[in-house]
C-alpha cells in the first residue's frame, strides 16, 4: 500500500480529525476551534488538489477492503469523483470562514463545527466510494450528521423542521438501501465501472433490473429533490445560513444527484438505461421538476424559500442533462453540479448577509439594501443572473451546452423547458434585484449591526465575493482545461464511453 | 496453558463470587477491579487461542463426554465470551461509580455480579441440556437478585414478576430436558443430533422441542411473552440495565439458536419457524411502538431491546430447509445482531444512566438543555442509537444488510417490511430522544455532573458498536471457527 493509494483516505481523514478534535475542545476555545478549522479545510484542498492533477495524469488512487462478507469498503479517485469532490472541499474552505463570522457570540458552536466537519467528510466519502454499498454508507452519514444543523437553533420550528427533513431523508435512505440490497442479491458487489455492468444482460433480468431502478432513484431522489419527493427542502430553510448553504449547494442535494449520475453511468451504464426506456421517464420527471420548482418560487415572498425552490428546479437540470444521453448533453448536465453549487451557495451566503447584517428576511424589505451593502449585493446580482442564464456568466454555459445536446438528441422539448424555466428565472429573481438596487428605502432597517466602514463582516462578506468570481470565471474561461466544463469532457471522454 | 485459561474463566467468577459475598461495598469493589481485570485477560488469551489454533473440545476435570462435563470451545463461544467480559467489565466499572457505597444493599451487587458472570460462561461453553439448564438458572436467580437491588417496592414487584416469568421459562425448558433424556438417553446435545441423524427420531421429541423454546423465549422476552422485561429493566440501576438488556437476555437466546442449529433440521418444521420469524417480527414493530410512546428515557430504552430482540428471531425462518450459504449468512446476521446490540445497548443504558443522573429525572423531556451540560454521554447515546437504527457503518447495519441478503435469496420478501420498517420505527424513537436534548429553554437550573469515568465507559462501548460494522470480516471469520480437529460445526 503506497502513500499515492491512501492519499483518498487522508483526505478524508482531515475532515474526520477535525470533527474529532472540536468535539474534545471546550466551548469557549474560540480561536483554537477556528484555527483547527480552517487548518483542516485548506489541508483538505490541498489533498483534493494533489488527487485532481494526479487523475488528470492519469495515476489512479483507492483503497479497498472486505468489510461484511461479501461486500468491500471501496474508496476510489476517478476523474467523475474529483468533480464533486474538487467542488467540496473549496466551497467548504469557504462556507468555514462564512460561518465563523455568522456564529460569532452565538452559543454551541463546538456542536455545530463538530457535525460541520462531519458533514464535509460525509460529502468527500460519497464522492470517493467506489461501490454502491459504500456510497450508502456515507450517504446515511450525511443524513445523520446534517440533523443536528437543521435544528442548531433548537426552537419549535427548527425542531419540527428537523423532524420533516429526517422522516423524508431516512425513508429515501430505507429505499434506497432495498434497491442496493436487491441488486446485490441479482448480481453481487458492483463496483462502479464505466459503461455499467449490464451491457449485456440476460433476457429476464430485464424485469427485476427495472424495478430496482425505479427503487434506486426513488430513493435518491428525496435528497435530489424531485418533485413529489422536495417536501423537506423548503422546510428545512429555517436552518442558520451557511447550513441552508451547504444543505443546497454542495452536500445533501448534490448527493442525491450525484448518486443517480453513478448509478446511471456505471451501474445500469446510458445504453442500457436507455435501452430499458427507463431514461425517457426520468427526463420527464426531471422536466416536470424543473418547472415546477421554478413556478412555486415566484409565489414565495421568504428570500430563502424563493432560494429553496430555486434549488429544487436547478437541481433537475442534472438530472435532464443525463437522460439527454449524448456527450454534449451530459456534459450540460455534469457541470452544473459544480456551476449551481457556486451560484447557490453565492446567493444563500448573500441571504445570510442581509439577514445577519439588516435583520432582512422577507423579499418586500429588500428596498434600498443595494445602497448600504454593496458588495453583497453585486454577489447577489452576478449569482442571480447566472441563475437566469445570462452570459457569459456560468449558468449560460449550462444552458447552453444542454441545449446543443438536445438538439443533438433530436429532443427538442427540452429546449421549451429551458426556454420556460430560464424565462421564470428571470421572473423570480429580476423583482429582487430592481427592489435590491432601484427600490427606496421605506422604513429602518430591523435590525442593524455596523462593522466600522466595512458594510458588513470581512469574515461574511469574503466568502460571497469569492464564489460570485468563480461563477464569472467558470463562465469566461469555460474553455481552459480545468475549468469545470473542461474537466466534464475529461470526464466523458474517458470514463462514460459514449 | 489451555487447562490454565479454562481454569481461569470457569473458577474465576465463582471464587470471586463468594470472596465478595464477605465482604462490603468499597472492599468488594477493589477485588472485583481485580477480578475484572483477570477474566479480561483471561478472555482475551482464549480468543486469541482459539483465532489462532481453531476451537477445541475441553473436557473438565479429564472425564470425557457421556460421563463428564464436555465443554465446546468453538469460535461463535469464545466470541461470546469475549463480548461478554467487555459488556460485564464496563458494566462493572460503571457500576463501581455510578451505585451509591453508603446504601448497604448496594454491597450485594457484587456477588449476584459475579454469579451471573459465571453463569453466562457455562451457557456459551455448554454442550450438554442439564449444563446449559444450570447456567440458565444461575442467569436468571442472579438477574433477579440484581433488578431488585434497586430497592423501591417498584423494584421488588418488577423482581418478582420477573423471577415468576423466568421460573416458568426454566420449568418449560426442564421439562423438555427430560423428554429428550427419556427418548434419547443422553444429555449431551451433539450425541442427541447423532442420534438424530441415525434415523433414531421418536415420535414426540418435535414437542420436547417446542417446550424448550417456549421457555427459553419467555426467557428472551419474545412477543407476546415480554411484558416481564420492560419493568425490570426499566426500574434496575444502569448498570444493572445494562448487564440485562446486553447479556441476560442473549443466553436464552442463544441456547434456543444452538438447539435450533443442531436438531431444526429434524425435529423443527416450516410452521414453527415461521411462527418464530413472525413473533420476532411482531417484537420488532409493538416493542418500537412501545418505545416511541414511553416519556421516561429507561423505558423507551427497555422497550426498544424488546425489539430488538425480536430481530434475533429471523434466525429460525432463514435458516429452515435452504441453503449452506444462506444459512451461514443468517447465523453471521445473527451473530452480529446479538454482538452490536449487546455493545450498544449497554452503551446506551449507561449513558443513559449518567444524563438521569445529571437531570435528576427519568422524564425525556426534562433532557431540555442537557446539551450544554452533559454532551459527551449525550453523544453516546447517540452513537449507539445509531447501531440500533442499523444505519452505516455500524454493527447493527452490518447484521440488518445480512439478514436483507439473506431474506431476499430465499424469497421471504416479507421479512424485508420488518427489517427497513422496524429500522425507521427505531430512528423514530431515537430521534424522540435527540429531539428534546436540543431544545435549549430548559425548566432546570441546576445540573449535576457525574465524573467523567462514568461518561467515558460508554463511549467505549457505543464506539465499538460502530466499528463492528467496518470489522465485521475480521470478528465473523473467527466466529465461524470450527473445532480443530474437525468435529462438531
Amino acid at each position: 500500500m503506497t502513500a499515492t493509494a491512501l492519499l483518498p483516505v487522508f483526505a478524508l481523514m482531515t475532515s474526520l480529525t477535525a470533527a474529532v478534535i472540536i468535539f474534545a475542545l471546550p466551548e469557549q476555545k474560540h480561536r483554537l476551534r477556528t484555527f483547527v478549522n480552517l487548518t483542516a479545510a485548506i489541508l483538505k484542498l490541498l489533498l483534493v488538489g494533489l488527487m485532481i492533477r494526479g487523475v488528470f495524469q492519469g495515476k489512479a488512487y483507492g483503497i479497498a477492503f472486505p468489510m461484511i462478507p461479501g461486500v468491500e469498503f471501496v474508496l476510489r479517485a476517478d476523474a467523475l469523483a474529483m468533480l464533486f469532490a474538487g467542488l467540496s472541499a473549496a466551497l467548504w474552505l469557504l462556507t468555514t470562514v462564512y460561518s465563523v463570522g455568522y456564529l460569532e457570540n452565538s452559543p454551541n458552536r463546538s456542536r455545530f463545527f463538530g457535525f460541520f466537519s462531519l458533514c464535509v467528510a460525509s460529502t468527500l466519502g460519497i464522492a470517493l466510494a467506489g461501490n454502491l454499498f459504500t456510497f450508502f454508507l456515507f450517504y446515511e452519514m450525511l443524513t445523520l450528521s446534517t440533523y443536528p444543523l437543521v435544528v442548531h437553533r433548537g426552537t419549535e420550528q427548527a425542531l419540527r423542521a428537523g423532524r420533516t427533513y429526517i422522516i423524508y431523508t431516512l425513508a429515501g435512505g430505507a429505499v434506497l438501501l432495498f434497491g442496493i440490497a436487491s441488486l446485490h442479491v441479482l448480481s453481487g458487489d458492483l463496483p462502479f465501472r464505466p459503461g455499467g455492468h449490464f451491457a449485456d444482460m440476460a433476457p429476464d433480468l430485464q424485469m427485476p433490473l427495472t424495478i430496482v431502478f425505479v427503487v434506486l432513484i426513488a430513493g435518491l431522489g428525496v435528497k435530489a429533490a424531485i418533485v413529489p419527493l422536495h417536501g423537506w427542502l423548503p422546510v428545512a430553510m429555517v436552518a442558520p445560513a451557511p447550513v441552508s448553504a451547504l444543505l443546497h449547494a454542495v452536500a445533501v442535494v448534490k448527493a442525491g444527484a450525484f448518486g443517480i449520475v453513478r448509478v446511471v453511468f456505471e451501474i445500469y451504464g446510458l445504453e442500457t438505461a436507455g435501452a430499458l426506456g427507463l431514461l425517457s421517464g426520468l427526463a420527464a420527471i426531471a422536466a416536470f421538476t424543473i418547472l415546477y420548482g421554478s413556478v412555486m418560487a415566484l409565489y414565495q415572498s421568504d428570500l430563502k424559500r424563493r432560494l429553496a425552490f430555486s434549488t429544487v428546479s436547478q437541481v433537475s437540470y442534472i438530472i435532464l442533462g443525463l437522460c439527454l444521453a449524448g456527450p454534449v448533453g451530459v456534459a450540460g448536465g455534469l457541470v452544473h453540479l459544480v456551476h449551481q453549487g457556486v451560484m447557490k451557495i453565492t446567493l444563500f451566503f448573500c441571504a445570510g448577509n442581509y439577514a445577519e447584517t439588516l435583520g432582512l428576511h422577507r423579499i418586500d424589505e429588500l428596498d434600498g439594501a443595494g445602497r448600504r451593502m454593496p458588495g453583497t449585493s453585486v454577489a447577489f446580482t452576478l449569482a442571480a443572473f447566472g441563475m437566469i442564464g445570462t452570459p457569459p456568466l456560468a449558468g449560460f454555459i449550462t444552458k447552453w451546452t444542454m441545449g446543443t445536446g438536445a438538439l443533438a438528441a433530436g429532443m427538442d422539448w427540452v429546449i421549451a423547458v429551458l426556454v420556460v424555466s430560464s424565462l421564470l428565472n428571470a421572473a423570480y429573481f429580476l423583482p429582487v434585484l430592481r427592489r435590491i438596487w432601484f427600490g427606496e428605502q421605506k422604513d429602518p432597517w430591523r435590525e442593524e449591526r455596523q462593522w466600522g466602514r466595512s458594510e458588513t463582516s470581512a469574515w461574511l462578506l469574503w466568502p460571497p465575493l469569492v464564489t460570485a468570481g468563480f461563477l464569472l470565471l467558470a463562465g469566461l474561461l469555460a474553455s481552459a482545461p480545468f475549468s469545470p466544463l473542461g474537466w466534464v469532457e475529461l470526464i466523458i471522454t474517458r470514463e462514460v464511453n459514449l | 496453558m489451555t487447562l490454565w485459561l479454562m481454569a481461569g474463566l470457569l473458577f474465576t467468577p465463582l471464587a470471586w463470587a463468594v470472596l465478595t459475598l464477605l465482604t462490603g461495598f468499597r472492599r468488594g469493589r477493589a477485588i472485583t477491579w481485580l477480578g475484572i481485570v483477570i477474566q479480561v485477560l483471561v478472555s482475551l488469551a482464549l480468543w486469541a487461542v482459539v483465532a489462532a489454533e481453531g476451537g477445541f473440545q475441553y473436557p473438565l476435570g479429564g472425564w470425557q463426554a457421556p460421563l463428564g462435563i464436555e465443554l465446546r470451545m468453538d469460535g461463535l463461544a469464545v466470541t461470546f465470551v469475549l463480548l461478554t467480559a467487555l459488556v460485564a467489565a464496563a458494566s462493572g466499572l460503571h457500576a463501581g461509580f455510578y451505585l451509591d457505597p453508603d446504601k448497604d444493599w448496594h454491597r450485594y451487587f457484587w456477588p449476584l455480579f459475579w454469579f451471573l458472570w459465571a453463569g453466562l460462561n457455562v451457557v456459551w461453553l455448554g454442550n450438554d441440556l442439564f449444563n446449559l439448564y444450570v447456567g440458565l438458572e444461575l442467569i436468571s436467580l442472579a438477574a433477579v437478585g440484581l433488578v431488585a437491588l434497586g430497592g423501591q417496592s417498584e423494584a421488588l414487584r418488577a423482581a418478582i414478576r420477573y423471577l415468576m416469568a423466568a421460573l416458568l421459562g426454566s420449568l418449560a425448558y426442564l421439562l423438555g430436558v427430560a423428554l429428550f433424556y427419556g427418548q434419547f438417553g443422553s444429555l449431551s446435545l451433539s450425541g442427541i443430533a447423532s442420534a438424530l441423524n441415525q434415523d433414531i427420531a421418536v415420535e414426540g421429541s418435535g414437542f420436547a422441542l417446542i417446550l424448550m423454546f417456549f421457555g427459553l423465549a419467555l426467557k428472551t422476552a419474545l412477543f407476546p411473552m415480554h411484558r416481564w422485561l420492560p419493568p425490570a429493566h426499566g426500574i434496575a440501576r444502569s448498570p444493572v440495565s445494562a448487564l440485562l438488556s446486553a447479556l441476560v437476555v442473549k443466553g436464552s437466546f442463544y441456547i434456543a439458536a444452538r438447539l435450533w442449529l443442531e436438531l431444526g433440521a429434524t425435529l423443527g418444521s416450516l410452521a414453527l419457524a415461521q411462527l418464530l420469524g413472525v413473533l420476532g417480527g411482531m417484537a420488532v414493530f409493538w416493542g418500537g411502538w412501545q418505545a416511541f410512546r414511553h416519556s421516561k428515557l429507561k423505558q423507551v430504552v427497555a422497550y426498544s431491546s424488546v425489539a430488538q430482540i425480536g430481530y434475533l428471531f429471523l434466525l429460525f425462518p432463514l435458516t429452515w430447509n435452504t441453503t449452506e450459504a444462506v444459512i451461514i449468512q443468517a447465523q453471521q446476521a445473527m451473530t452480529l445482531q446479538v454482538i452490536s446490540h449487546a455493545l450498544a445497548k449497554a452503551a446506551m443504558f449507561l449513558s443513559a444512566g449518567n444524563l438521569i443522573l445529571s437531570v435528576g429525572s427519568n422524564r425525556l423531556n426534562a433532557l431540555a438543555g442537557v446539551s450544554h451540560f452533559l454532551p459527551f454521554s449525550l453523544f453516546s447515546f447517540g452513537l449507539a442509537g445509531v447501531s440500533l437504527m442499523g444505519l452505516p457503518p455500524t454493527g447493527g447495519f452490518a447484521a440488518k444488510w445480512l439478514f436483507l441478503q439473506a431474506s431476499l435469496a430465499t424469497g421471504q420478501w416479507w421479512w424485508l417490511v420488518v427489517l427497513l420498517g422496524g429500522g425507521l420505527l427505531s430512528a423514530a424513537y431515537v430521534f424522540r430522544v435527540y429531539r428534546a436534548s436540543f431544545v435549549e429553554d430548559s425548566d432546570i437550573d441546576h445540573f449535576f455532573h457525574p465524573s467523567r469515568r462514568l461518561e467515558i465507559i460508554p463511549m467505549i462501548l457505543a464506539l465499538l458498536s460502530l466499528g463492528l460494522g467496518l470489522m465485521a470480516e475480521p470478528v465473523l471469520s473467527v466466529m465461524a471457527l470450527a473445532f480443530a480437529n474437525g468435529e462438531g460445526t
